[in-house]
């Protein structure tokens, strides 16, 4: 009887990997990205954990000088009427067509205009673009944040995520706590100009407190949901804080 | 006296765990570091570099080096020397959907191990017994005498205390160099600096953490160079039976 109280090494690895796996294989019902029973999404998912458990939640990126502006290379999609038949007529008027939709799970779906966008509360930040590659760049941006059309539209109480549609076919989500960040901009501006069409026109998000391909270009629609919305195993990490 | 034995001739248990899953993640780091390296082979100083700013140091490991596929380069001010946008052409080699995530997979089994690892050593009494150089063992000229015997490659087989050069080597990689990896990494996620920002200003921007990222992993590839020559030359199968039965 006593045997069967003995906390062998072995039964305290098989009970370690146990838990572990628990916490890093989430249930559907869970709000984690799924890990495709691959170990290398579950070390994102693990990171993402970690910095939701550790790091202070809204803290802000720094911002820098005007004078600090650099350089800065439009990479990816530099043309996305190559990709969509609907984003080249945009350009003959300015962008006047383009409406962004707002849907999913908020009270009040709509479709804004870039007008509508930029007279809601401006917000300019002079921040440093890091991308997944290696190399940075600092720009201004101007734009509304997030939370603010996310609460004009009437967010749920029950939304957990924001998914991202673009116009040259890519889509990305974030959380809550990354969408409501105060930094988190949908940004129509770049250093005083408009925002060009390599780096994104009309409209990109700029979600500062994480990698470069997370500041989607070429905004669409903004879906905000309760769960996950899976798009597959991309390849690419869904949490890029670091 | 690059011996990896210790006095009793024999490594502990959780020494040579620790050793080996450190040794692994070194390789998956290196492995997936070079990878991503390869993606973008230019160094910077400060907070800001990209292909269209000068490079402190520029490596030719990959077809992304110096190649030209660049739309034309428009200003974004209109006063001379004002910074360029141009939008690139070139499909380049990127391979860090894999590189990234093995690479910070393989950072937790580093940093967890390696905390386990520092904290055991302390309490244990591992690091002040044989690790750190006794207040009389160290003298510049023992130290130079000690580097002296290793270049003329005059080494003693393995079973003994660890010697001095190798106690400060090995020192210098478990205080310094890890530790100072770790650091400089963490200083490239934006969700980090924008919680700790002082990490920014410690290194002086995330392109000098990178950079001095890149020359500590030269550092530590050198030194496991160097390691595996004073295993073999020490006594391949000792040393290795000594770190895998610890015998």
């Amino acid at each position: 009887m006593k045997q069967q109280h003995l906390i062998t090494r072995r039964r305290a690895i098989i009970a370690g990997l146990t838990s572990l796996s628990g916490m890093l294989l989430p249930a559907c019902s869970q709000p984690l990205p799924p890990t495709y029973g691959n170990i290398l999404r579950m070390g994102d998912v693990l990171t993402y954990k970690a910095h939701r458990a550790l790091l202070p939640g809204q803290s802000l990126v720094k911002e820098y000088a005007y004078g600090d502006i650099s350089s800065f290379p439009a990479t990816g999609t530099i043309d996305p009427s190559v990709h969509s038949e609907a984003y080249g007529p945009f350009l003959k008027n300015g962008f006047g067509d383009w409406r962004l939709s707002v849907e999913g799970r908020v009270a009040r779906p709509g479709l804004y205009s870039l007008a509508d966008l930029q007279k809601f509360p401006m917000r300019k930040q002079i921040t440093r673009h890091l991308c997944e590659e290696g190399w940075s760049a600092i720009a201004e941006w101007t734009g509304v944040p997030l939370s603010v059309v996310l609460q004009h539209a009437g967010i749920l109480p029950t939304a957990r995520f924001v998914n991202f549609v673009a116009y040259d076919g890519y889509r990305e989500s974030i959380d809550l706590l990354d969408a409501f960040h105060p930094q988190t901009l949908l940004a129509y501006g770049m250093n005083g100009r408009d925002l060009s069409i390599p780096h994104g026109a009309p409209v990109r998000a700029r979600v500062e407190t994480q990698v470069g391909y997370k500041s989607i270009k070429f905004l669409e629609r903004v879906v905000v949901s309760d769960d996950f919305i899976d798009n597959g195993d991309i390849g690419w990490a869904w949490y890029v804080g670091i | 006296m690059p011996s990896l034995s210790v006095t009793n001739g024999q490594h502990k248990r959780w020494v040579r765990i620790s050793h080996w899953i450190i040794a692994m993640s070194f390789v998956a780091l290196v492995f997936s570091g070079y990878e991503m390296l390869m993606t973008h082979p230019r160094l910077y100083w400060g907070e800001v570099g990209n292909d269209l700013t000068p490079a402190l140091l520029e490596l030719p490991v990959s077809r992304n080096y110096h190649h030209n596929g660049w739309t034309q380069r428009e200003s974004f001010f209109d006063r001379p020397g004002s910074p360029v946008s141009a939008g690139r052409t070139y499909d380049i080699f990127n391979q860090n959907g894999w590189g990234r995530s093995l690479h910070f997979l393989a950072g937790w089994f580093l940093f967890v191990t390696g905390a386990i690892y520092l904290l055991a050593g302390a309490f244990t009494g591992h690091f002040r017994k044989r690790l750190l150089p006794r207040r009389d063992e160290f003298t510049w000229r023992s130290f130079l005498r000690d580097v002296g015997d290793h270049l003329r490659m005059q080494i003693p087989k393995g079973g003994g205390p660890y010697g001095l050069l190798q106690k400060c080597t090995y020192v210098t990689i478990v205080f310094f160099l890890l530790p100072l990896m770790v650091v400089t990494g963490v200083t490239m996620s934006p969700a980090v600096t924008a919680a700790y920002p002082f990490l920014l200003k410690m290194f002086g921007g995330v392109q000098s953490a990178r950079t001095i990222h890149f020359f500590a992993f030269v550092a530590l590839v050198l030194f496991l160079v160097v390691h595996v020559v004073m295993v073999i030359r020490s006594g391949f199968r000792q040393q290795m039976r000594g770190m895998t039965l610890g015998k």
